[in-house]
């Protein structure tokens, strides 16, 4: 029997009651769930309270850029397609901030998870509107209201031919757990949209409020319908459905590139210059 | 040495011309310098080639012609006032020109004659390469058009080539020369070859000229040497990505032109913060904003040597020429490694664009950098304290410890803190990367006299036309020249400067921007002040011929 890992947590520095902790629990749950070596995982976050959740548990780490979380996770895929990628960022940085690379990494389709703490409102900053802010939520900036139409991540996932697309809940860290399992054992691009309560700023859609407006989809729900996962993934009202609204097995990017479709590391290579010598004499 | 023009719109083959010349030259065993001036726009406008050529390779252009390949009437009306009195243009029987060298022949009905209108240009060049002495063969032509067209028609351009040749009779002996078996490439094939010699891995970037061509003629190549290019959403994503693959251990590289260097200002202080190993290579047009997409300018200096807020060690590299870009751009990933730092390449459209013959290029000669090894003695820590400031790298996958990166100030480990004392001790162990590597500097190099009386001071591609200059001027019995080119910008050199600033009368720099952005640098770094200035920013470089008679005209 193999050993079983265990991930160590470390203190944090988020506010008592934050969404995050459940986020941190379900993490934690299904790594361990997963029984992956921490050495071979690896958690990239931007900017803001969502992305210091690789300083909080033990593994590798990436703390980079505001918005910039999935770029160099995509590349650490690519070099070394051995490891387990796995962002944990916010709705800011995700989709506000990262807004292009989120777009674009759907269609680029590597091998990672992408695990956004949707809080609706920016944190970190104390309280501003955020993409998914709900319109007419009052913040110190948005005065008179949130005026904006709110960014639908799952709708833009699954229109850019996103082939896995979820959403879970802080307060529900085992259903949530699951769901980070199904999305880091995806082969492709996976987004787990997760609704995380605000203790301190968004006094609008507290714990209770998701707590009473979420319900888990249960097997009744065709995850291989694109439709039907459209149709869910527009439900925000009195209702809002939790769970994998859609999952496809789609050719991923390593499969598609010669370079690492055996399962070539890039990383710790040499370039040989044999046939760096011979495409030279070519240009004579 | 001659000078050879072909001018035409775009799309009317300047291209294929230009390079099946410059190898019907290389093979007669001449050396070759092709510089493109092109519009920035696919189709139409006024674009051409200048090729100079002889039993040396040129240093730079000439403005003055020998000859004119003209593809339209435009190029006859722009170029003609260039054209040497015993020099010859080319063009098409329609042509109005009265003047006596326009040598008129129906390359246009002998193209369409033989099947294809559109081979009117190869006519045209096979009249040309007999005026010049260029040999020419079936045999030979065949392989040359078939680097630079479709299989279909290649067979028409040899036959027009041939039919332009025996059109006119010959007016100069055949070419010579050893130059028969060296490289023929552009600044930006140097390069992409120096960063695949030195192990690069990964290339993220997005298109923009001059740097274009270093992202396709990587992708060409990406599959056959085994690394992954990527063509990223925007030049943040580019920067971005090159950063997590150098993290993840695999050798990193991105490339753009000053406008996307501006987005990856932010990425670039992160790659300091982060001491994560990074070559960036940007490649000058003029600024600001769009400027001139397609033209050359050295106005970036100033603005990659303070890019980014905050404070930390990086290292800028100019390339001089095509064998500089092979070598230094290896060095490049050397010195990124070493220090953990990032490496800029300074290079531009000048550079980046024109072909030339060079000696055969050693990728054996290359080392591929290695990380600082970690000696798994007791606990890994990323930002290890060292007495040199660089800590060991580890890489995600390995058991003996946790790879970490931070943008936030961080402590060993790598996690966030805000004290004072860690705080000033990082600070303390990245700057100090800097002072070692000031011991890894190369000194400009010393062209001309070792007593000048006027020291010419540059940087970059200005190296072959500042060569040019001082042999030009070292030739008459004026005052002894010589020059320093830079390479290693910043941190800056400052031994030989300092020297040959002593001896000199009098100091001019010879720039390709507006403010003489390298002087600015040396007096604020070292104090010395030059005594006149060189500088041209119309998006045209300087050829040896302009800086001899400027430095005659203006500066003594």
């Amino acid at each position: 029997m193999s050993l079983q890992h265990i991930y160590q947590t470390y203190e944090t520095a988020w506010c008592p009651g934050c969404g995050n902790f459940g986020i941190l629990k379900a993490l934690k749950m299904a790594l361990e769930g997963l029984n992956l070596d921490p050495h071979g995982v690896v958690i990239l976050g931007g900017i803001g309270q969502a992305p210091k959740t690789p300083q909080y548990i033990e593994c590798n780490s990436f703390c980079g850029l505001h918005g910039r979380a999935v770029p160099p996770a995509v590349a650490v895929k690519i070099a070394n397609q051995q490891l387990k990628v796995i962002i944990h960022t916010g709705d800011g940085d995700s989709y506000g901030e990262g807004g292009n690379h989120f777009i674009h990494n759907i269609r680029r389709n590597v091998d990672i998870a992408h695990f956004v703490h949707d809080n609706q409102l920016y944190a970190l900053t104390k309280g501003q509107a955020s993409p998914t802010t709900m319109e007419g939520m009052v913040t110190p900036v948005q005065v008179e209201g949130s005026q904006s139409i709110p960014f639908n991540p799952l709708l833009v996932a699954l229109g850019t031919g996103a082939g896995f697309v979820a959403r879970g809940f802080s307060g529900r860290p085992e259903h949530l757990a699951e769901l980070m399992k199904r999305a880091i054992n995806y082969k492709g691009y996976a987004l787990v949209d997760i609704f995380q309560n605000c203790v301190t700023f968004n006094k609008l859609n507290t714990y209770a409020w998701y707590n009473s407006h979420v319900y888990e989809l249960d097997g009744s729900h065709d995850t291989s319908d694109l439709d039907a996962a459209m149709k869910l993934a527009g439900e925000f009202g009195e209702q809002i459905p939790i769970g994998v609204l859609y999952e496809k097995p789609l050719a991923d990017y390593h499969s598609k590139r010669a370079q690492l479709k055996e399962g070539q590391v890039l990383a710790g290579r040499d370039n040989d210059p044999e046939v760096i010598d011979r495409l030279l004499r070519q240009m004579v | 040495m001659y000078n050879l023009l072909i001018g035409g719109a775009a799309g009317q083959g300047i291209d294929t011309i230009t390079g099946a010349l410059e190898r019907f030259i290389k093979h007669a065993g001449c050396g070759v310098l092709t510089v493109r001036d092109l519009m920035s726009r696919v189709r139409g406008g006024h674009n051409f080639s200048l090729l100079r050529f002889g039993a040396e390779t040129p240093l730079s252009h000439d403005e003055r012609l020998d000859g004119i390949i003209a593809l339209n009437e435009e190029t006859l009306e722009f170029h003609l006032k260039n054209l040497n009195e015993n020099g010859f243009a080319v063009a098409d029987s329609a042509s109005q020109s009265q003047d006596p060298r326009v040598i008129k022949l129906d390359l246009l009905d002998i193209a369409k004659n033989l099947g294809n209108q559109r081979a009117s240009g190869s006519v045209a060049l096979g009249a040309a390469m007999k005026l010049l002495g260029v040999p020419f063969t079936r045999e030979a032509a065949g392989p040359v058009f078939a680097r630079h067209l479709r299989e279909e028609l290649v067979a028409v351009n040899v036959s027009a080539v041939e039919a332009g040749y025996e059109a006119v009779s010959q007016q100069r002996k055949p070419l010579t020369g050893l130059h028969a078996d060296d490289l023929l490439l552009s600044g930006a094939q140097a390069l992409s070859f120096g960063a695949m010699a030195a192990g690069l891995q990964f290339y993220s970037a997005y298109p923009m000229s001059p740097s274009t061509t270093i992202l396709e003629t990587l992708a060409q190549h990406a599959r056959e040497v085994g690394f992954m290019v990527e063509q990223a959403e925007d030049e943040i994503a580019a920067i971005n990505m090159a950063l997590g693959a150098s993290y993840a251990g695999a050798r990193a590289m991105t490339g753009t032109s000053g406008g996307g260097f501006s987005l990856m200002v932010e990425a670039l202080g992160f790659a300091g913060m982060g001491e994560i190993p990074l070559v960036a290579v940007v490649a000058m047009r003029p600024g600001p904003a769009t400027g001139l997409p397609t033209r050359t300018e050295q106005s970036d200096l100033k603005f990659v040597i303070s890019a980014a807020q905050g404070e930390f060690p990086r290292m800028v590299i100019a390339l001089r020429s095509h064998e500089d870009a092979f070598y230094q751009t290896a060095r490049a990933f050397e010195l990124a490694e070493k220090y953990q730092i990032p490496v800029i390449l300074l290079t531009d459209q000048y550079l980046q664009d024109a072909t030339a013959t060079l000696p055969m290029l050693n990728p054996y000669a290359v080392k591929q950098a290695k990380p600082e090894p970690f000696d798994g003695k007791g606990d890994y820590a990323r930002y290890r304290f060292t007495k040199s400031g660089v800590s060991p790298r580890v890489f995600p996958g390995d058991k003996r410890g946790f790879a970490a990166v931070d943008s936030d100030e961080h402590d060993e480990l790598g996690a966030i803190i805000e004290d004072a004392e860690t705080r000033v001790r990082m600070m303390d162990k990245r700057m100090g990367k800097l002072e070692l590597l000031k011991k890894d500097l190369r000194e400009p190099e010393h062209i001309g006299d070792r007593e000048p009386d006027i020291l010419l001071i540059a940087w970059g591609s200005m190296d072959g036309p500042v060569k040019e200059a001082v042999r030009l001027l070292n030739e008459g019995e004026g005052p002894r020249v010589a020059a320093l080119v830079f390479g290693d910008v910043w941190p800056l050199p400052e031994h030989s400067l300092r020297k040959y600033a002593g001896h000199a009368k009098k100091l001019i720099n010879v720039e390709q921007n507006y403010t003489g952005q390298l002087a600015l640098v040396i007096k604020e770094q070292t104090g010395i002040s030059m005594d006149f200035s060189i500088l041209k920013y119309d998006g045209r470089q300087l050829t040896g011929q302009q800086i001899a008679d400027r430095v005659k005209k203006e500066g003594q």
